[in-house]
């Protein structure tokens, strides 16, 4: 555990000198987000499922704001750390064993997104869009979310060479991901064929469980389904990591 | 020698020669081929814009119904939002290459100084880049409309006469964004363009009319220079033209004078030191 600790820490610590630079990426962006399309857009239409857009579409943009996060973080960070820093290779030379490079990493993730999540949530309550006490459940969804995207990322993050992958990685995946998962408009609207593909998404099942979270419903799927999805995908995430890092740095 | 030398050099006079500015953009697609799934990297350019579209246009279009606009003309919110798609596709297509690319090159693979040593100069190397940011941006906006005319969203022909139109507006922000270039420190200040960006893509009039904003929001708008991108191609591809468009054609017309002539002023001053 404390070789854990000790990857967590040297996270928090270069955060601690490049914070600056992620405050609008994670805090003012989804801002613009909800006052353009929340309240802009949502001014021609009448509600969903019985609420308003606003109030509909502020857990999309919570969840898929930690969702982008979580894998932005992983991607040229985890990279960097075995190409251009070699901090990975650094530690390997330390007491800290693979699975706490992944495990530390992960506490970070977590962190970030539930920093990321608290205020966005305030800033949701001003607006008036949290209607239930079961809100504040809702940032630890997004740090469950985050991990279940964060392991894989990482993992995939850690097999290659060259960082155009990332490009491919954020428009083919990420970017459809964040418009099809029930952010924007209901999964119900696309054609039969397409749906799965929603459901396959993690996102989606963190979208359902922070829509019900702030609007005080029953999620779509039991909330058991929808957690043991995610959870999956952060321990298939997590052993897919240590199998790349372990390859990695065993060169 | 000398004298040929001497003879060279006024025969280079100040025109730009289409051979070296042609070398600039062979350069690109060599170094763009040498990449790895190249093809990929380079039809993924023109996925974003299209998810947009059926993501919004189409997804939350469905909610939102449809769309009257201030003059009474009632429009399909699809056919409102995917000409701010194809506006903000020929801007980012634009600023991906003179920007995020450009910067790499100017400060870190050092690709312009060498350059430099051969007969190329730097307006050269600015028209080479910036032609081929609008080769690279065209086939992304060329792909766009012809996706707009088959889902219904705007006819043949306005089409056509909107394709010119993206590349004015990739031509004034590929130069304006290459002239801000050679300003930047460093990735942190990357941070801050694609903010910027974003901005822009939500409050453009993109997603709804400016008109709803307080008035002025609406004067803050009218500033940037998205908004008038927008306003000349929605005009086109709904086929309702007004005299306003031709602001909109100076208004881009200005960014792309004053981003060429900051862009190569910038680039000799810094280069050739």
């Amino acid at each position: 555990m404390d070789g854990t600790f000790a990857v967590f820490n040297r996270a928090l610590v270069s955060y601690r000198r490049l914070w600056q630079a992620s405050v609008f990426s994670s805090f003012i962006l989804p801002v613009l987000f909800v006052l353009s399309i929340g309240i802009g857009v949502g001014g021609y239409i009448s509600g969903v499922d019985g609420v308003s857009y606003l109030d509909w579409i502020v857990p999309g943009v919570l969840a898929s704001t930690a969702f982008q996060m979580a894998v932005g973080e992983s991607t040229f960070p985890i990279l960097g750390d075995f190409k251009w820093t070699r901090g990975f290779h650094a530690m390997r030379a330390t007491p800290v064993r693979i699975g706490d490079m992944i495990g530390g990493y992960q506490l970070y993730i977590m962190f970030r997104v539930i920093i990321a999540s608290v205020v966005f949530l305030g800033v949701s309550a001003v607006f008036g869009a949290i209607h239930s006490p079961w809100v504040v459940l809702t940032p630890f969804v997004c740090a469950l979310l985050g991990v279940a995207v964060s392991a894989p990322t990482s993992a995939f993050a850690a097999t290659i060479e060259n960082d155009s992958y990332f490009a491919l990685l954020f428009r083919f995946l990420v970017i459809p991901s964040t418009l099809f998962a029930g952010v924007f408009f209901p999964v119900s609207q696309l054609p039969e064929l397409l749906r799965p593909l929603a459901y396959a998404s993690p996102l989606w099942h963190a979208v359902e469980l922070c829509r019900a979270a702030t609007l005080g419903v029953a999620p779509p799927w039991p909330v058991a389904a929808h957690v043991a999805y995610l959870l999956a995908w952060a321990g298939l995430g997590y052993l897919l990591a240590l199998r790349a890092f372990r390859r990695r740095l065993s060169d | 020698m000398v004298t040929t030398y001497a003879v060279a050099r006024v025969a280079r006079g100040n025109r730009l020669s289409p051979a070296r500015v042609g070398a600039v953009i062979n350069r690109n697609v060599g170094a763009l081929r040498s990449g790895p799934a190249y093809w990929l990297v380079l039809a993924s350019g023109f996925f974003e814009p299209v998810l947009y579209l059926l993501s919004i246009g189409v997804g939350v279009g469905a909610l939102v119904g449809d769309l009257t606009l201030n003059n009474g003309e009632v429009l399909p919110y699809a056919n409102f939002v995917a000409p701010a798609m194809l506006a903000v596709s020929a801007m980012s297509g634009a600023l991906a290459e003179t920007t995020f690319n450009f910067f790499f090159k100017f400060k870190y693979v050092k690709t312009y100084d060498a350059m430099l040593a051969t007969p190329l100069r730097p307006m050269e190397i600015a028209t080479g880049e910036l032609t081929w940011a609008m080769i690279r941006g065209s086939l992304y906006t060329g792909a766009f409309l012809i996706v707009m005319v088959a889902l219904g969203l705007t006819t043949p022909g306005w089409a056509l006469l909107a394709f010119p139109a993206t590349w004015l507006v990739g031509l004034a922000f590929g130069a304006v964004g290459m002239a801000v270039s050679t300003f930047i420190r460093g990735w942190q200040d990357f941070d801050l363009i694609s903010t910027g960006q974003f901005a822009l893509f939500l409050f453009s009039g993109t997603f709804s009319p400016v008109q709803d904003y307080p008035l002025p929001v609406e004067i803050l708008i009218a500033i940037t220079p998205l908004y008038h991108a927008v306003e000349l191609i929605r005009g086109i591809t709904t086929g309702m033209l007004t005299w306003s468009m031709l602001g909109n054609v100076a208004y881009l017309l200005v960014m792309l004078a004053v981003g060429l002539y900051v862009a190569s002023r910038r680039l000799t001053s810094v280069l050739c030191r």
